[in-house]
């Protein structure tokens, strides 16, 4: 038996090793450079130095989000913490499993608001799924082995770890005792769904006569994008996904018809709307779907299985709730339907499907080509064509990523990366480092616009450091496009501070920080640029395309409207 | 209508705080909050008296079920129950007509008086929230309340059913 020991970063490196961290984002500051120091000493575990934590929280999203493992952050006291804390949000909103390891002034020191001294555990309380305070260093282990089975399981989510400085102090060592098994005695995640529920979801699916499955980022994180895909073609049912589902189904797949909700198509929210069954599997019937609750989908009977219990009735009422695992209840329900004696109404099914070949033709997605400026659909096309449909696309939050969204169909779960529920603006650049790192040899795409971008545009520097080669994709329409859309539609186009009016010379800049900025003013430029892009594989390259700044979003549900109460165009109403 | 919720969690620093701010952060309503350890010193036992519709009681539970540090949550009101509140009340006393009421009301609550100051006495109720309110209301009548501490409901199941880990 070995006796060796171990002073507290080294418990802290020991356990992130034996939980296959292989890389860590995140700033150095006092309160954890005997952690620095300690991770400095080893080579299995990487870390990638930020340049401001609020990237290294969205760098190990978009990695986790990629990858469907655990994030890890690292970063000092204080200020180091609290520039996590939106990062740390946008993970809790989507649900990605992450863990931030926190310092924290000594522990002799809490409360005396000492130099860098936040309460960081205190911050973050409403945005993670737990939190740990560490106090005595040989629990490290144990602790990080909880926080990391937490972030991972149910419905994953952040876990924060605050490490006061003199729990990781070189001078005090313990034995490494990592646990075998991790079980909390009050945190048992659902698995499986109850046998009765099953048996009653299953004969108002097949009893359906305008049956729709509406699923959304569960199905990307319980890894069942095939069990999906195998239940709607045995049921030959519509499929619809929130923006948070999108490639939980192909985009090409002939049964999914569109993304629903604010900008979604008109065939999935007329769909929604007539629908009389709803199977809503891993999905939050999020206010960006819903619309008017009280105008929801009044004739359906509506199904919901969602491993999180709290996600169940809490805006829209179920009226069969099923609570477990997906991965579970997607089985059950698969060998329940294949063994029911009930068979689909085909007549009735086929009515169903010609009504939504109906809304479908009415090409919700058309664009206007008129005039030479360039169009943001049109792009958002070009880089389908160019990568085939197989990039990881990140985006950063506005018209840019409801563009993605739509015109980007999207082939594979997790190719897909975006703040969904707390629309964060400076994600996307990050999200793609984090990507490109876990998989280097594919195309990883941050869709932008010349507001977000500038939200983390710092971390080119980090780009250039550990030479990822991600493409930026600049949607530049010289304002802030969502904003400003709101602006016109319910503001009389009052643009008050949706203007950018000191853009800078964003090919300069990203040459200043050592990387290829191509501009793209003309129409005619777009798919040659495209192509030198896509040509560049060694270095980071920005693409900066003038696009039509009067463009809109659409189609777009009419606000305190019914889920499928939406304006096509301007002035059109469905 | 008023809800009476009892949560068994981890007796871990910090579990007080995430109930609380659950409750803040989800605009929910807390009228009474009490927390104590249990004969289990691992667990703390909390109860909870709110105000909210079958929903909001469903989310409620729900919300406070899903934070990692709580064991178990009952909502009281669905069940046969006892619930008690401790009041400690300081009332003006100083001439006898008033004292003399003072003392009957306790006797007629079965409630105590503890202490006697040269202008006040100080009384002590335990009872149902109602009980309480309507002590508090008939001591109105005969004296000026200087003071009132109230600990807050604490209820427990009747029968043997009960909250264990």
């Amino acid at each position: 038996m070995s006796t060796t020991e171990y002073n507290g970063s080294e418990l802290v490196v020991r356990a992130l090793k034996e939980l296959n961290v292989k890389y860590i984002f995140g700033y150095p500051g006092g309160s954890v450079l005997d952690l620095y120091d300690a991770l400095f000493q080893q080579e299995d575990i990487e870390h990638i130095l930020v340049r401001h934590e609020q990237a290294a929280t969205h760098m190990a999203d978009g990695y986790a989000r990629a990858t469907g493992e655990v994030g890890v952050v690292l970063a000092t006291s204080g200020p180091g913490a609290t520039n996590c804390v939106t990062g740390i949000a946008t993970a809790y909103m989507d649900s990605i499993p992450m863990v931030v390891l926190s310092g924290q002034v000594p522990t002799g020191l809490i409360g005396d608001d000492a130099f860098q001294e936040t309460d960081i555990v205190g911050c973050s309380r409403p945005i993670v799924k737990h939190s740990y305070n560490c106090r005595s260093a040989k629990d490290i282990p144990t602790i990080l082995a909880k926080a990391f089975y937490l972030a991972s399981t149910g419905r994953p989510g952040p876990v924060v770890v605050e490490l006061p400085k003199d729990m990781l102090n070189p001078e005090l060592k313990f034995p490494f005792e990592f646990p075998k098994t991790t079980e909390l005695r009050t945190y048992n995640p659902n698995t499986k769904g109850h046998s009765k529920q099953i048996r009653k979801a299953v004969n108002a699916i097949l009893e359906a006569k305008k049956l729709v499955i509406y699923s959304g980022g569960g199905i990307i994180l319980s890894n069942t994008s095939e069990q999906l895909t195998h239940l709607v073609e045995s049921l030959n049912a519509p499929i619809t996904n929130t923006l948070m589902g999108l490639g939980g189904i192909s985009g090409t797949h002939p049964n999914f018809i569109g993304m629903l909700g604010m900008h979604g198509s008109l065939e999935a929210n007329k769909a929604m709307a007539n629908a009389d069954v709803i199977l809503a599997l891993g999905a939050r019937f999020d206010d960006r779907v819903t619309n008017n609750v009280k105008k929801f989908c009044p004739n359906a009977t509506i199904v919901h299985v969602d491993v999180d219990p709290t996600s169940i009735s809490k805006t829209i009422k179920a009226h069969i709730p099923v609570v477990g695992c997906l991965k579970t209840v997607l089985e059950q329900l698969q060998t329940a339907i294949d063994k029911s004696p009930i068979s689909i109404d085909r007549s009735a099914q086929e009515d169903w499907w010609r009504q939504i070949i109906s809304w479908r033709e009415q090409k919700c997605l058309s664009y206007s080509t008129d005039g030479d400026k360039i169009k943001p659909q049109a792009v958002i096309e070009a880089i389908y064509k160019a990568t085939n449909g197989d990039a990881y696309i990140s985006s950063d939050v506005g018209q840019h990523q409801m563009f993605a969204a739509q015109y980007y169909p999207f082939k594979h779960p997790r190719q897909w990366i975006n703040s969904g529920g707390l629309g964060t603006m400076g994600f996307g650049l990050p999200a793609a480092m984090g990507v490109k790192l876990a998989f280097p040899d594919k195309e990883s795409i941050c869709v932008t616009g010349d507001g977000s971008i500038q939200m983390n545009i710092q971390e080119l520097s980090t780009c250039l450091q550990y030479n990822l080669a991600v493409k930026v994709v600049s949607l530049n329409n010289r304002s802030l496009g969502m904003v400003r859309q709101w602006q016109d539609m319910m503001y009389s186009g009052r643009h008050s501070s949706s203007y950018m009016e000191s853009l800078p010379d964003f090919v300069k800049l990203v040459e200043s920080y050592g990387h290829v900025g191509i501009r793209v003013d003309h129409i005619d430029e777009l798919q040659p640029a495209i192509e030198k892009a896509m040509s560049i594989n060694d270095r980071l390259v920005f693409l900066d395309i003038c696009v039509d700044e009067k463009e809109h979003v659409y189609p777009m549900q009419i606000k305190l409207g019914a889920v499928d109460d939406m304006w096509l165009r301007k002035g059109v109403k469905a | 209508m008023r809800r009476i919720l009892s949560i068994l969690l981890e007796n871990e620093p910090g579990s007080l705080s995430r109930i609380v701010g659950l409750f803040s952060q989800r605009a929910y309503n807390i009228d009474s909050l009490t927390v104590g350890t249990t004969d289990d010193h691992s667990l703390s036992r909390i109860t909870i008296t709110t105000m909210g519709d079958d929903r909001i009681v469903e989310q409620i539970t729900k919300q406070v079920n899903k934070l990692v540090d709580v064991l178990k949550i009952i909502d009281l009101t669905e069940m046969a129950h006892i619930e008690r509140e401790l009041l400690l009340v300081k009332v003006f006393a100083q001439d006898e007509t008033t004292r003399a009421a003072v003392t009957r009301v306790a006797d007629v609550f079965q409630g105590a008086i503890l202490d006697m100051g040269r202008h006040s006495y100080t009384l002590q109720l335990v009872a149902s929230t109602e009980k309480i309110e309507s002590f508090l209301d008939t001591l109105r009548h005969e004296s000026d309340i200087i003071e009132v501490v109230r600990s807050g409901a604490v209820g427990i199941g009747r029968g043997d059913k009960a909250l264990k880990a």
